[in-house]
């Protein structure tokens, strides 16, 4: 129980400084949370507390779903496409506007590097909601034809409140994801941020308020899982909800949201394969698969982090693969030069998770060929959560480190014959959620990607995205699709018309 | 000296703004090639607004050329859809901010309230918005032919689309013309009216404002027979879309179809029936009516031109409509309280008047109306025919002006029957508090847009076209957006080796 200021004055190691919002964002305002409770935020490059900002209790919930609940029923309900699409294109410009501030803000609370990676993010932030902002006037139904004593339609209806929870992997590049098509699609919303990364969704909140959403509108809130979370996920007037997060407690929220049936979307685990031909450029295969596990210190849902190479080419890969890490992805803070790539975990927790699966992988009789250890030989990084980009190779199914999702800068090589073997050692998980591969052969290329189980498959690239293409996962990696077109669909309910012409009993 | 390609010009209200005068060819003002140039006259007061340049074929064939290389050398058609849609966002934003410029711009340039114009271009900043959201939301398909094949389709623009646009709504139908087009990778030649020239030039500013690469876009003021016939058989031209009358509509395709069988797109006349039943809110369909052919001074392709009202409540709708259309204010188009304009241009006029005498000699009754108002400015009258014949010239052709008839009619078969009477089908209008009665006329009427106790009422994704003569395709809409794109399958062949 502590008193906050309404605002943390804030200064960032490259000099910015600002007001950091630490209330719940309710009805377009910055509220105390009803008891008080807080949660401190950690910077993850030095272990060091930035400061604290208030967290949700099931009461704040409460408050929040009925604000959220009251502004779609008198105003958003009745605000039009093309008005609700104009407000996201303002906030995107907004966001635009505020680029490094933003990214500043992110890159503190998460470890992202400044330069290489939160900057990205907020540019992905922007584009994301002005593309959906340009959807909000074109969700149609349709009419279908019957006979003549009918009047059939369907009008693509939101589902009203909708409680999103997001991780903390790509704070505010999540936050868009979840807001953009609801809004869009006309629902109001109960969005909880990471306990891990609350500090840019706050101050993202001023921008709401700069675009001129209606209070109520949008609502964030800080808060844990098990308590926010919960409340969220099981809260009666909480039409729909949208998790990315683990695959343990994408279960829990699935069965929470099992008290009032409401709809739920899921985004969960990986463990997706990379698999490389021997006629593959080799060159690119690398580079990109290194992209694919370094890249935000692997923690990335869609992260290869586990790497299919065909036997000829597979030392030749994996010397190659250690070489790119040494000139391309440099270990450093995230505010440290304009070059560092891999910055720390997000958390003490994550670090000391993922350090385990590299001591399990050890004791199974994997071999590292490079890594596998946390950084402590330079003063400054020692202090952070880094772990260094560790490369397993002779990996086999029945490893632990094949199984389970790590999420980290740990990639493992698994050496293949023939075609069938790659697949089957591909699809040998429990998830589903990428998978990439390269060959120069056009026919191998199609027809291993259509074998392959998966939501989303790259071929010839890998965590190539593009927030018009729809990202989800089969099997235990999620449930539904985000971004693209598909995404909005998970932000409508279908009602039917019918309209009786004459037909008469 | 020739021309200069901008002149300071200060309108009735008091603003003052630099006017382009040059034709409008990649991101330049430029004289036409022969230095030749037109008047642009104001329509309320009979007086020169300014000269602009008159492009002819010659123009046109530059104009092609820049907007041709532009689609095929450069990646305007090929990058991030995105960045098209950001350009036409950024477009639409200025477009706001000098929303009274261009309101002003358009009420003296055309003649219509400056009331009515500021609506018009709110209506384009919004449709161009739209537009905006639509560049990166193409979507080809993907074909589950088997497992031999991967098979798929895109949607691809055509190239350099020639438009040519009308002087009743300038800057809306440019807009409708523009947005749809650039939003999916095309280039344009535009061939502005005559009559109208002024805002689409001003708006040009505004394209290079907003960052739009030069010769995405390329303006020719000019006339028909010649800048206009120029795009219509132009072989470097894949498609042509036109707005105006349905005589002209012919000309082009027949010209498409002569030279290089370019596609076309037509929107053309209209003489749309406008009907009130016995159980409708007789003031609202009243005040609908009146709407339909007095918006605009009645220069409106969609106008409600033939008013059908059933006979129980016929008396009581004439009477509350003549007292409507008495109440209408016409006059100077800067005055607030204005609603009705000046019609375009003496030719405007002097087929107006002629359709008048023409349906006095029918023996139509007047009700009122019927002549100019005043001596200098176009203005017409409000006029109404009662008592007419449904072969009457009055009833069948179009008219163009602040001019209805009105009919009775009793049952719903004589009603569809008179309804669909025409050539054209371009809209209509039906008030009623009966549901069913207003969606079984709906489904019986032959036109592209039906209004239901409203009348004149757009909305940018509502498609919007004609049936029958009224024309051919559907703008806005996710339909506008088939006029600029074509499909182009590709199988990919999966065989194997080893098979």
């Amino acid at each position: 129980m502590t008193e906050l200021p309404e605002f943390h004055e804030l200064t960032l190691p490259n000099g910015f400084s600002y007001k950091q919002p630490t209330g719940l964002f309710i009805n377009n305002k910055f509220v105390p949370s009803i008891k008080k409770e807080t949660i401190d935020t950690i910077d993850p490059s030095n272990g060091e507390k930035i400061c604290s900002v208030y967290a949700a209790s099931e009461e704040d919930v409460d408050v929040a779903v009925k604000a959220a609940k009251d502004a779609f029923k008198t105003t958003w309900r009745h605000t039009s496409g093309s008005d609700r699409g104009r407000l996201l294109v303002k906030l995107s410009e907004l966001c635009e506007r505020d680029t490094d501030k933003l990214a500043a803000i992110e890159a503190i609370d998460s470890g992202k590097p400044f330069e290489q990676n939160a900057k990205g993010d907020i540019g992905e932030l922007y584009n994301v909601l002005r593309y959906y902002g340009g959807w909000a006037d074109k969700v149609h139904g349709q009419t279908i034809p019957v006979d003549d004593n009918k009047l059939a339609y369907t009008v693509h209806e939101p589902y009203g409140v909708c409680g999103q929870i997001i991780p903390w992997n790509y704070p505010l590049c999540m936050l868009s994801w979840k807001i953009g098509p609801a809004l869009a699609a006309g629902n109001t919303i109960v969005l909880k941020s990471a306990e891990q990364t609350p500090l840019s969704a706050l101050y993202l909140c001023n921008l709401v308020v700069e675009a001129g959403f209606p209070a109520g509108v949008v609502n964030i809130i800080s808060g844990l899982g098990p308590v926010a979370g919960s409340a969220l996920s099981t809260h009666p007037l909480v039409s729909k909800i949208a998790f990315t997060g683990s695959t343990a407690v994408g279960q829990i929220i699935q069965k929470a949201a099992s008290s009032n049936m409401k709809a739920v979307t899921l985004e969960t685990g990986g463990k997706s394969p990379l698999v490389i031909f021997e006629d593959a450029n080799l060159e690119q295969a690398v580079k990109w698969a290194a992209f694919g596990i370094f890249f935000n210190s692997g923690q990335v849902c869609t992260s290869n982090s586990r790497v299919l190479i065909q036997e000829p080419i597979y030392m030749k890969f994996i010397e190659k693969l250690k070489e790119c890490i040494d000139s391309d992805y440099k270990q450093g803070l995230p505010f440290g030069d304009d070059t560092v790539m891999v910055g720390p975990q997000v958390s003490k927790q994550q670090q000391d998770r993922i350090l385990k699966y590299i001591e399990i992988g050890k004791k199974e009789g994997a071999k590292v060929f490079t890594g596998g250890y946390k950084v402590t030989d330079d003063e400054v990084l020692a202090k952070g959560y880094f772990v260094k980009p560790t490369i397993f190779y002779d990996v086999t199914p029945e490893m632990t480190i094949f199984k389970e999702e790590i999420f980290g800068p740990v990639v493992s090589c698994i050496p293949f014959k023939t075609e069938e073997e790659a697949i089957e050692l591909a699809n040998d998980t429990l998830y589903g959620l990428a998978a990439a591969l390269f060959s120069k052969d056009i026919t191998r290329a199609h027809k291993v990607a259509r074998e392959l189980e998966a939501g989303m498959v790259w071929i010839n690239s890998s965590n190539d995205s593009d927030f018009r293409v729809p990202f989800g996962g089969v099997k235990m990696s999620g449930i539904g699709r985000e971004l693209g077109e598909y995404g909005l669909t998970n932000y409508t309910q279908t009602k039917a018309y019918h309209v009786n012409l004459g037909l008469k009993l | 000296m020739g021309l200069p390609l901008s002149t300071k010009i200060t309108l009735p209200n008091g603003i003052v703004y630099d006017q382009p005068t040059g034709l409008f060819i990649n991101g330049e003002f430029v004289p036409s090639k022969s230095g030749k140039v037109f008047e642009v006259i104001d329509p309320s007061t009979e007086e020169k607004i300014t000269d602009v340049y008159e492009g002819f074929a010659e123009d046109v064939d530059i104009a092609v050329d820049v907007a041709e290389h532009v689609f095929k050398k450069t990646n305007w058609a090929t990058q991030d859809p995105a960045v098209r849609g950001k350009l036409l966002s950024k477009l639409a934003d200025l477009i706001e901010r000098d929303l009274e410029i261009l309101a002003s711009i358009e009420s003296v340039d055309n003649g219509k309230a400056i009331v009515l114009a500021r609506g018009d271009i709110g209506l384009v900043a919004n449709y161009i918005r739209s537009c905006a959201g639509w560049a990166d939301k193409v979507f080809g398909k993907v074909v589950e032919s088997g497992d031999s094949h991967f098979s798929y389709s895109r949607r691809e623009p055509l190239g350099v689309c020639g438009q040519i646009i009308p002087w009743n709504f300038p800057l809306l139908m440019w807009s409708w013309k523009i947005g749809p087009a650039l939003a999916t990778g095309n280039t344009c030649v535009m061939k502005t009216a005559e009559s109208t020239p002024l805002s689409a030039l001003y708006a040009c500013k505004l394209l290079n404002e907003a960052g739009f690469p030069p010769g995405v876009l390329n303006i020719i003021n000019g006339f028909g027979p010649t800048a206009g016939s120029a795009i219509a058989t132009h072989p470097k031209i894949k498609k042509i879309a036109f707005t105006g009358s349905t005589n002209t509509g012919r000309i082009i395709m027949k010209a498409a179809a002569d030279s290089n069988l370019k596609k076309v797109t037509l929107e053309l006349g209209g003489k749309s029936p406008n009907i009130v039943f016995a159980d409708a809110d007789i003031e609202q369909a009243v005040a609908n009516i009146s709407l339909g052919i007095f918006y605009n001074s009645g220069e409106v392709c969609c106008a409600g031109s033939r008013v059908y009202v059933q006979d129980s409540v016929y008396d009581k709708v004439l009477a509350e409509f003549a007292k409507d259309a008495a109440k209408v204010k016409v006059g100077n188009p800067f005055d607030e309280e204005v609603f009705q304009g000046a019609q375009t241009s003496q030719m405007q006029v002097d087929k107006i008047l002629s359709y008048v005498k023409v349906g006095k000699e029918e023996g139509a009754r007047l009700i009122c109306g019927g002549e100019r108002l005043g001596t200098k400015g176009y203005f017409i009258k409000p006029t109404i025919f009662a008592d007419v014949k449904e072969n009457m010239r009055i009833v069948r052709e179009e008219i163009f002006g602040p001019v209805v008839t009105i009919t009775k009619f009793s049952s719903i078969n004589d009603l569809i029957e008179m309804a669909n009477n025409s050539e054209y089908g371009l809209a209509a209008g039906i008030h009623t508090t009966d549901i069913n009665k207003a969606i079984d006329v709906s489904n019986r009427i032959s036109s592209g847009t039906v209004w239901i106790n409203t009348y004149n009422d757009f909305h940018p994704m509502v498609p919007f076209g004609g049936y029958n003569q009224s024309g051919i395709g559907r703008e806005m809409g996710a339909e506008a957006l088939d006029n600029y794109t074509q499909t182009k399958a590709v199988r990919i062949k999966l065989t194997r080796k080893d098979a």
